[in-house]
């Protein structure tokens, strides 16, 4: 039978257009995404990948909030220009605790990927609070509310949780002080900022992001998310033949 | 409207309500100490004000036996208009937006009205508002009258399309109050997903179930698209929602994939709502409302055969072609670059085949602003397929991505395909459904199809120049091998370009407001009923008994 013979039957039978539409839909994303969790080439291996601190997670909680993922990207391509620009191009590992990721797909702002440590907090701060301050043709919105906000951290333990059951390695001990560690982090002189370090490792960032010690507000957890951007893990820095290893 | 409806269907609509009225006070209370307190409220007063309007005409005496011997087009004509709200809703957003690019202050100074707040209201509310609407009150009319046969019930199209708009308006709201996942035209959060879930199911029930009674022994080609639009959409929708929520009380939740996986799987979702929310659904209409308005049939059968099993196969693949370049691993890009290419035989195939339809109607399209509408709809598909596929070659594509390039394509098809393919069917449908002869002012239609094409092209010129020249200053280099222009260089260049696209899309507003005013018109007035000939189900319908 000829192939329009056949489908001459087949448009008469609803249920026939149905599976044949699930079929032929399924194919292309069965073999192309698949194979992605199980070839193991495709995520490199990280072993000093660090997680995000409480704080951080906070932070890119308000990143994912208003929307920064619409006009920055998180994803450095492997072209000449963007790594003069941007610095090493992004490798997967790099977001591999990333739940979502934020690649992004536009830039009306430049490449976020590696911009931790690359201005001062204050400059982030002022730079958010209002941005033609700092850059006067920049066409970023002001986010004055992050000053003035207080960051709400009660439920951060939950949001740990969360993310240990989508996979992420967070321990008890992680999940049970990350509203204090979340404290702790931005006020180096308490009491509750020794456990960050002792939990998150000795390189993770303790201090007043925002300038107001006394106050944990949205801009820490903003400015402390920002600050550690393209700083999870060294393997990018390394030589490229390492970085693709299998162990 | 609730008269048409038996007394049983009163009953069920009523226990629905409730059901969801339920729904929404026990999320709200989880959700006290969380934004999602209010969309559990906003859910309740919803399923509340249902029970109120249903209750209202509760005892209204019920419909006679010879509404069988009729279509079912209550629901259409709410979802037309609908979709009008929408589209004037989405259109003035987007064009803020535009305008805050040019001139980052025109916001309110508060959080809700930031570019990032408010990008997300500008596509759900033209994509799903004026789209979706637009496809299910389409779909609702093409099934009808392709199958000759009713709809199967009549509480089913309302839940459908009252559940679809609730999930619209929970979306909208959740981005102004910073809910939202993040995920590009995937936005919204657990809570809506399974409600949307919940609709599109009911919807393909729906099809099926109408599809099962039709007269006809073929289903045409039309109700193909639209089956594909539904099945896969619901596919896409389900595996890129998978998320686990903080707690029953708390709005956001965390993907269930991370990094490169849920990069491959956002992008096998984005590129593909544009295939089948997009693409499908609005060929499903073209292929009926073009045909009817020239008066002639569709040019091949053939034709329409290959592009259909075409687009729902290659562009399933074409996804990774958002990712060149990045860490994902190079054979799945090579993948979605290849099929990208191919995916323009069946792309030209629909357009050709539509505008070889159109042979020996030509004078028509000359003097019917409305069929005009529709072949610019089915120029602009084949040139943004076009553009498609050759953006998504990999050394195209180095240039483009990150650029307004990507925004200029987008629109090219938003605009000028899915939206003008819409007008030229609301255009159609709102005599018809009316029973009106012709729309208020046909002078009007005239205006606003040239407001539409020439905002389109202001605003795809506008977006092509600054895209390109953006990509060329990013990687332009000094003889001493340096980059020679900034980030804020580039910025500054784009200014005059981002003042063009925003005066386009204004353009394109503008004649969004004149239909909605026509529309208007065209209903209000009181005229003699005019029936659309031969608008009927097959007289032996009459004899059935409802289900």
């Amino acid at each position: 039978m000829s192939f329009f013979g056949f489908h001459y039957k087949l448009e008469r039978k609803a249920i026939g257009l149905v599976i044949g539409i699930i079929l032929v839909a399924s194919i292309g994303g069965i073999v192309e995404i698949a194979p992605l969790f199980t070839i193991h080439q495709t995520v490199e291996d990280a072993p000093d990948m660090r997680l995000y601190t409480p704080l951080e997670l906070a932070g890119r909680n308000i990143y994912i909030r208003e929307g920064c993922y619409a006009c920055h990207s998180q994803m450095i391509r492997t072209l000449r220009d963007e790594v003069d620009r941007y610095g090493p191009y992004s490798l997967a590992v790099e977001s591999k605790y990333d739940h979502p990721m934020l690649w992004g797909s536009k830039r009306t702002g430049p490449d976020l990927a590696r911009v931790g440590d690359k201005y001062s907090d204050q400059w982030q701060v002022a730079h958010l609070n209002n941005p033609r301050d700092v850059v006067p043709v920049s066409v970023m919105p002001a986010y004055r509310w992050l000053l003035t906000t207080e960051l709400r951290i009660d439920d951060l333990p939950l949001h740990l949780k969360a993310q240990r059951r989508v996979g992420v390695p967070y321990t008890d001990e992680m999940i049970e002080n990350a509203a204090l560690d979340a404290y702790g982090q931005a006020n180096p002189d308490s009491p509750q900022a020794e456990g960050v370090a002792k939990r998150y490792g000795k390189a993770t960032n303790v201090r007043a992001f925002d300038g107001l010690p006394d106050q944990l507000t949205e801009m820490d957890a903003l400015v402390a998310y920002l600050q550690i951007l393209g700083h999870l893990t060294d393997a990018a820095n390394k030589p490229v033949a390492q970085a693709g290893t299998v162990q | 409207m609730i008269a048409q409806l038996t007394r049983r269907e009163r009953q069920l609509a009523i226990l629905i309500s409730l059901v969801v009225a339920i729904l929404g006070l026990l999320l709200g209370l989880a959700g006290r100490n969380d934004p999602l307190g209010l969309h559990g409220a906003l859910i309740c007063v919803t399923g509340l004000v249902m029970i109120a309007l249903i209750g209202r005409d509760y005892l209204a005496p019920e419909p006679s036996e010879d509404r069988f011997s009729q279509y079912y087009d209550d629901p259409i004509r709410a979802g037309i208009l609908l979709a009008i709200i929408w589209a004037v809703f989405g259109l003035t957003i987007g064009d803020w937006v535009a305008w805050q690019l040019a001139y980052p202050d025109l916001t309110f100074g508060e959080a809700w009205s930031s570019f990032g707040r408010l990008r997300p209201v500008h596509t759900t509310g033209v994509i799903f508002g004026f789209g979706g609407n637009g496809l299910i009150a389409t779909s609702f009319y093409v099934m009808q009258r392709t199958s000759r046969a009713r709809l199967a019930d009549q509480v089913s199209p309302w839940f459908v399309l009252i559940g679809f708009n609730l999930f619209c308006v929970i979306a909208v709201t959740g981005y102004l109050m910073g809910i939202t996942q993040s995920k590009e035209y995937a936005e919204p959060e657990w809570y809506a997903d399974i409600w949307l879930v919940i609709v599109w199911v009911t919807y393909l029930l729906l099809y099926l179930r109408t599809l099962a009674r039709r007269k006809e022994p073929h289903i045409y080609v039309s109700n193909w698209y639209y089956m594909a639009f539904i099945l896969v959409v619901a596919m896409l929708h389900i595996v890129n929602n998978l998320a686990v929520p903080v707690s029953f009380g708390s709005a956001k939740s965390y993907s269930l994939f991370s990094g490169v996986q849920d990069a491959m799987t956002q992008w096998w979702y984005g590129h593909n709502a544009v295939a089948f929310f997009l693409t499908s659904g609005f060929l499903g209409m073209m292929y009926y409302f073009l045909p009817v308005r020239a008066g002639r049939p569709i040019f091949s059968y053939r034709l329409s055969i290959i592009s259909f099993w075409g687009i729902t196969f290659f562009y399933m693949w074409a996804g990774s072609h958002h990712l060149h370049y990045t860490a994902l691993p190079q054979w799945v890009q090579t993948l979605g670059m290849t099929f990208s290419l191919m995916l323009l035989i069946p792309s030209w195939a629909s357009a050709g085949n539509a505008l070889l339809t159109l042979n020996g109607a030509w004078h028509k399209v000359r003097d019917d602003a409305t069929l005009r509408f529709i072949m610019v709809a089915a120029v602009f598909y084949g040139l943004t397929t076009f553009e498609g596929s050759f953006m998504a070659i990999r050394s195209v594509n180095s240039l483009s991505h990150y650029t307004d390039w990507t925004i200029g394509h987008v629109h090219a098809g938003a605009l000028g395909w899915v939206a003008m393919i819409t007008f030229g069917a609301i255009y159609s449908l709102v005599p018809w459904l009316w029973k009106r002869e012709a729309m208020y002012s046909p002078r009007l239609v005239e205006a606003h199809f040239w407001f539409a094409l020439a905002g389109t092209i202001v605003y795809v010129f506008a977006m092509w120049n600054s895209g390109i020249i953006q990509g060329l200053m990013w990687r332009t280099y000094n003889d001493s091998g340096t980059l020679a222009f900034s980030f804020i260089d580039t910025l500054i260049a784009m200014h005059p370009y981002y003042i063009a696209r925003a005066f386009g899309g204004m353009l394109f507003l503008i004649g969004g407001c004149i239909c909605a005013y026509n529309i208007w018109m065209t209903i209000r007035e009181p005229k003699p009923s005019v029936e659309r000939t031969g608008d009927l189900p097959e007289p032996q319908l009459a004899a059935q008994p409802a289900e």
